[in-house]
Parts: structure tokens; C-alpha cells; sequence
């Protein structure tokens, strides 16, 4: 019994590899679109801020003033587009996007330090785009920080009490492309294989082989497994193409097991895959299945997954709905393995709740898909 | 003999819709079982429950002695089926459907060999094996189909309008294939729209509204008219004529058949001339005594069982 049906299962692997192989558009998409996202989305989401705009109006032309004015273009973040004694039109500048920052030094500044008073400097920023503003925030007030530190050991003639020496581990150069390799291979796995599947069922429905099948003695849990399979086996080869596509764009390797990466990612696949077949069951034509494919894989993977934006700084109700997301889970356990060299086993949580949420959403597929039937 | 479909009572709902009333029916082995109503008149819904799709409402369904509800893998396992949206995968070769087909129904190894064999000669596309289906003639991919679901050698097999849109020609080698099967002892269980085909059935059911509305073969079904006959009216004003027609005491039923009328009145006195004598003067017509066709009889069959 038990023979006979892996011998369907493979009926069913071998007929829809056939599909695949007379689709050789499709087969490209699914094999080389991964890659070539990584490519795009890695140079795209560049999250790192360099090279802000920045404007100084120094007014007081002391020593004080050009130490600290020197302290911010030397710095590496800033790049001065504009350097003026007088007083600039700082309104015009940040109008005409010349500046995203402007340093404004008052007269008397040097003065103000030199006597030991506290002095104030104004920085202009344009919140147009609230990240960059906020990275160049705090580039400047750990450069204003620092200049503080300084005044502060020539007066007392010795070191500050407290000096914080930050190291970043895993991720030194704080390249947003080494973070973001895990997340876009959690992020088009999710597509790619939702809609594969989906289509390949709706294909049927259209063209009416679903109602032959249904009437062969097949079960639903030999179909799914058939029709799964070769999707299976060919988002785990976009999975490798994503892998050495990283490694040569962006020199992210994986420091981790590739056996322990590549069992992670098989289940979190398999989710995926029961996910393409439960849409499946809610179209009726391919184009239906690939709106409802792509809506509901990309945007979770996107949104509530960690990818992007972090979970815990997104409102409390949207937390709660990222647990229904397989993303987050996959998301930690890859990042883990790819940059830190973790081990799967430090990870028993996430892939716990990555298995629930496979063998629900395979279990919704096989119910909706039976009922279909009836 | 045991039958080889046996229906008793047999009620199916879709919630307050009921599309199968109260039907009973026993197909005997070997035969070949027409079944005939419009779109809508419960013919499908009966096939589904027969192969195991629908369970029943209520009332029994057998074949070949197994009980449909019960166990409907049993019964899948031992029937074929074909529909008129031949269910073939045009991407694939013929020889790649039947591959799958034979798997599905766990054929392997020498018996598969042969089975498709046996598939690609009554196909009678020996030469095409590997071609793609979808660049097939649509009367070779017709009986490809049949083949694929005769592949595992049902006993009994239900063709749910099989011969839709296929040229006359390809529509005989079908039937002949079909007779076939029927002499060497496998039930055909086939619904179709064409007299032609309704001729070569052995006994004949008339579905409408879900309910069986007649029984028999087709000279049986003929009998309603016993003391009836049906006259064919050519006009060129249809809708007046119809309406004079119908206006007429002695004129049980009128309809359109085409571009002529088919009207239904008893066979004494006999109503050619008086038909003649009416429609003289108002429009130039044709009138001629007709054999009642299958629409004739369904109709019939429809205005009788109102009146009951």
C-alpha cells in the first residue's frame, strides 16, 4: 500500500517535471529571477548612509569653530557642498536640495568655549527622508560628543572617566547587504515558490484535468506531495544561485553549516509550498492565483518579517500578526547561520513555530483542496 | 446477473437545490446507457455521484456492486471516465499522458507497455506517439482521451458528452470504438444531445429537473406517440403561424425546431389537412407527417409529466 503510493507520488513528480521542462520560460524565471533580484535589491535597499550634503556657515571663524567644522568634513559621513563666513540663505539651500544638513556656527562661538561656557551650535537638517536625517543626527551629535570629550581632557589635563570603544561583530563594516542576503533569500523564496505552485494547480483547474485526477484513485496528500516536490527541488537550486550570486556581488559567505542552512531552508520551503497550494484553492483562473500569490507572500515577507523593519519598533497589533509570518522565523535562523556561524540548534523556537506553521498551512491546503472536490 | 449500476431513490441537494429528484435506474453489463436532458437537467450530478465525486443526499448508488458512498476509492478504482473537456495535458506527448494515466491507476512495467499500446492503436495515432498532444487533430485527441480513461481496463465507463464538437466523421469512429467495448462486456454509461447517437444506445434515459421523465429504448420512447403523430410545418412567419397553432383545441404541442415548427396532435381525424386548411391564405407552408425526433419525445415527455 505504502508502495503503491510513493509510486504515485512519483507518477504525479514525474508528469509535472515534465511541465516544467516544456515551460523553459518559466523555468527561467523560477531559477534565475532569484538571483537577478538579489542583485537588484542588494544595490537598491542600501540602507547605509554616506556622503550627506552638508553646508557650514561658520560666523565666528575662530580656532573652536574650524575644529569642529573640520571635525564633520573629515569625518567620512559628510561631504561639504557649501562653506560660507557670512550667513547663507539656509532655507534656499535646503530648497534646492543642495544641503541635507547645515552646520550654522554663531559669532562668539570660540569665546563661549574658550571661557569654559557652554556654547551652542545649530545643525539644520531636512526631514524629508526621516532616515538619513536621523543616521546624520547621530553621526553629529557622536561628532559634537567627541569634541566635547577633547575640550573636556585639556581642561582637566586628563583622560574622561568613561570612554565607550564600540565593535561591531558579525557585520563589521555595518554593510546593509550582508543583512539584507538572508532576508531577500527568506523574501523570493516566498514568491517564487507561492506562485509557482499555485499556478501549477489553477493551470489544472482551468484546464480540466484537475476533475480527471480527482477521479483516479489518487489521494490529495499524493497529489500535493507529487506536485510539491519538483518546485521543492527547484527553489533549493534558486536557493544556491541566491548563495553564489551573494558571494560574488557582495562577498557574503556563509559562516555557518550549508547542510544545517539548506535543512532550515527546506522546511521553510515546504511552508511556502502548502501556502502556493492553499491560494491555489481560493482562484479560479492563473491570473486570480497570481495576484493572491504574490499579495500574500511578498507583502508579509516584506513588511512583517523583520526584513526591513525591525518587529519590535512596528505597533503592537502588527507584532502580533508577524507570528503568523514564516519569514520571521526563517529570517532569524538564517541570518544566524549565514553571518554569525550559529547553529541550527541554537534556534529550536523559530524552527518549532516554522514546522506549525507548515504543517497547518499544508493541512488548510488538503482540507480546502477536498472540499474543492465535493 | 448483478447489475452493473444500480440506482435506487437516489436524491442529491446543493443546499435548498435539489438536482437529482428521486431517481432509480439499473444498467445491466455490456450495455450502453444514454442519458439525455438539457444543461442543468441533473445528468452530471448523477455521473459525479456514480464515480465517487458527490456522495448522495440520500437513497443508494451501486457499481458493480460496491456502494458509491461507502467506498468511493473502490469505485474509482474500477470505472473509467471521460468528459467532454477531454482532459489531456496538451504540453505533454500522448505517450506521456498515458504514462501518467496508467500510474495514476498503478499500472507499471510489461502491463503498462502493452495497455498504452493498445491505447495508441485504437487512438489510431501510431506515428504521433511523440508529437505534443495540443498540435493532435481534436478527433485523434478525442480518442486519446477515451483510451487514456480505458487505460486500466474499467468494466464500466461513463462518457459525459464525449463526442461535443467533434466532426461527424471522427464521431462515428468514436461510437464504433464504443460498440466495442460494449461486446466485450463493459458498461458504457453515456449522456449526448445527438439522435444519431441516442440510435445506438441500447436503452435510453430522459432526465429533466432532476427527475427521470422516461425509460427505455428509443422505439419504447417513440410509443408515447402511439396515438400521435408529429407534422412539420416550413413557414416563413414562425411566430404568428406558432401562435395560430397553439390557439387550436386539438393541437396537444408546438415548438420550434429550427427554422420550422414541430406541432403534436392526435393521429384521428387525421390534422395534416386541417393544418393545410388553417394556414391557407395566411402564409405560404409546408406541411409533412415526420418521425418523432428525440427532441419531440423529450418534449412530450416534459408536457406529460406536467400534466400528471
Amino acid at each position: 500500500m505504502a508502495l503503491e503510493s510513493l509510486s504515485r507520488i512519483v507518477t504525479v513528480a514525474g508528469k509535472e517535471s515534465r511541465h516544467i521542462r516544456r515551460d523553459p520560460l518559466s523555468l527561467a524565471m523560477l531559477l534565475g529571477v532569484p538571483g537577478m533580484m538579489v542583485v537588484l535589491y542588494g544595490f537598491a535597499l542600501n540602507f547605509d548612509v554616506k556622503n550627506i550634503a552638508l553646508a557650514i556657515s561658520d560666523r565666528d571663524q575662530s580656532e573652536a569653530s574650524r575644529s569642529i567644522a573640520a571635525s564633520f568634513t573629515h569625518s567620512g559621513y559628510f561631504v561639504l557642498k557649501r562653506f560660507s563666513a557670512a550667513s547663507l540663505d539656509l532655507e534656499a539651500l535646503m530648497k534646492r536640495r543642495e544641503a541635507t544638513a547645515i552646520l550654522v556656527v554663531p559669532e562668539g562661538f570660540g569665546e563661549t568655549v574658550a571661557a569654559g561656557r557652554r556654547a551652542e551650535l545649530q545643525l539644520l537638517l531636512d526631514g524629508s527622508n526621516s532616515n538619513t536625517a536621523t543616521t546624520a543626527l547621530n553621526y553629529a551629535s557622536a561628532l559634537v560628543g567627541d569634541a566635547n570629550e577633547r575640550l573636556l581632557a585639556r581642561r582637566a589635563e586628563r583622560a574622561p572617566p568613561i570612554q565607550l570603544r564600540p565593535r561591531v561583530w558579525y557585520n563589521p563594516e555595518l554593510e546593509s547587504s550582508h543583512f539584507l542576503v538572508p532576508g531577500l533569500m527568506g523574501f523570493i523564496l516566498m514568491i517564487t515558490s507561492v506562485v509557482a505552485t499555485a499556478l501549477s494547480v489553477v493551470r489544472e483547474k482551468e484546464r480540466g484535468t484537475m476533475e480527471q485526477i480527482r477521479l483516479a484513485p489518487l489521494r490529495m496528500g499524493e497529489l500535493i506531495a507529487g506536485k510539491t516536490l519538483p518546485y521543492l527541488f527547484l527553489s533549493l537550486v534558486a536557493s544556491a544561485i541566491i548563495l553564489v550570486v551573494a558571494r560574488a556581488v557582495f562577498g557574503v559567505s556563509v559562516r555557518g553549516s550549508y547542510t544545517e542552512l539548506f535543512a532550515a531552508t527546506t522546511l521553510y520551503l515546504t511552508g511556502a509550498l502548502g501556502w502556493g497550494l492553499f491560494v491555489s484553492t481560493l482562484a479560479t483562473t492563473q491570473q486570480q492565483a497570481f495576484q493572491i500569490a504574490m499579495l500574500s507572500s511578498m507583502l508579509p515577507a516584506v513588511l512583517l518579517s523583520g526584513f526591513v523593519f525591525p518587529i519590535r519598533s512596528m505597533p503592537v497589533l502588527m507584532q502580533y500578526v508577524s507570528y503568523a509570518v514564516p519569514a520571521r522565523y526563517y529570517l532569524v535562523v538564517s541570518r544566524g547561520i549565514i553571518l554569525k556561524g550559529s547553529s541550527i540548534t541554537l534556534y529550536p523556537r523559530e524552527l518549532l513555530l516554522l514546522l506549525a506553521y507548515t504543517v497547518v498551512v499544508l493541512t488548510l491546503a488538503t482540507v480546502g483542496l477536498r472540499r474543492k472536490a465535493s | 446477473m448483478e447489475p452493473a449500476v444500480r440506482v435506487d431513490d437516489l436524491t442529491k441537494r446543493f443546499g435548498s437545490f435539489v438536482a437529482v429528484d428521486r431517481v432509480s435506474f439499473r444498467v445491466e453489463p455490456g450495455e450502453i446507457f444514454g442519458f439525455l436532458g438539457s444543461n442543468g437537467a441533473g445528468k452530471t450530478t448523477t455521473i459525479r455521484v456514480l464515480c465517487g465525486l458527490l456522495p448522495p443526499t440520500s437513497g443508494a448508488a451501486e457499481v458493480l456492486g460496491i456502494d458509491v458512498a461507502k467506498d468511493p476509492d473502490a469505485v474509482k478504482r474500477r470505472i473509467g471516465y471521460m468528459s467532454q473537456r477531454f482532459s489531456l495535458y496538451e504540453d505533454l506527448t500522448p505517450l506521456e499522458n498515458l504514462t501518467f494515466y496508467g500510474g495514476v491507476y498503478g499500472l507499471e512495467g510489461a502491463e503498462l507497455a502493452w495497455r498504452r499500446e493498445w491505447a495508441v492503436e485504437t487512438a489510431g495515432l501510431a506515428g504521433r506517439e511523440r508529437v505534443l498532444t495540443r498540435e493532435l487533430p481534436g478527433g485523434i485527441r478525442q480518442r486519446l482521451a477515451l483510451a487514456s480513461a480505458l487505460l486500466h481496463a474499467p468494466r464500466v465507463v461513463f462518457l459525459d458528452e464525449p463526442t461535443g464538437g467533434v466532426d461527424p466523421l471522427s464521431r462515428r469512429r468514436f461510437w464504433s470504438i464504443i460498440e466495442d467495448l460494449s461486446s466485450s462486456g463493459v458498461t458504457v454509461f453515456v449522456t449526448t444531445h445527438y439522435m444519431d447517437e441516442a440510435e445506438r444506445c441500447g436503452r435510453l434515459a430522459l432526465m429533466h429537473a432532476g427527475k427521470l421523465l422516461a425509460l427505455g429504448s428509443l422505439s419504447e420512447l417513440r410509443s408515447v406517440f402511439e396515438d400521435r403523430l408529429v407534422l412539420e410545418v416550413r413557414t416563413e412567419a414562425l411566430q404568428e403561424t406558432l401562435a395560430i397553432l397553439e390557439s387550436q383545441d386539438w393541437v396537444d404541442d408546438v415548438s420550434v425546431f429550427g427554422s420550422a415548427l414541430h406541432v403534436i396532435a392526435a393521429a384521428k381525424p387525421d390534422p395534416l389537412p386541417r393544418v393545410e386548411a388553417l394556414l391557407r391564405g395566411f402564409a405560404p407552408s409546408r406541411v409533412r407527417r415526420v418521425l418523432p425526433s428525440l427532441e419531440d419525445v423529450f418534449i412530450h415527455s416534459i408536457e406529460k409529466n406536467r400534466g400528471a
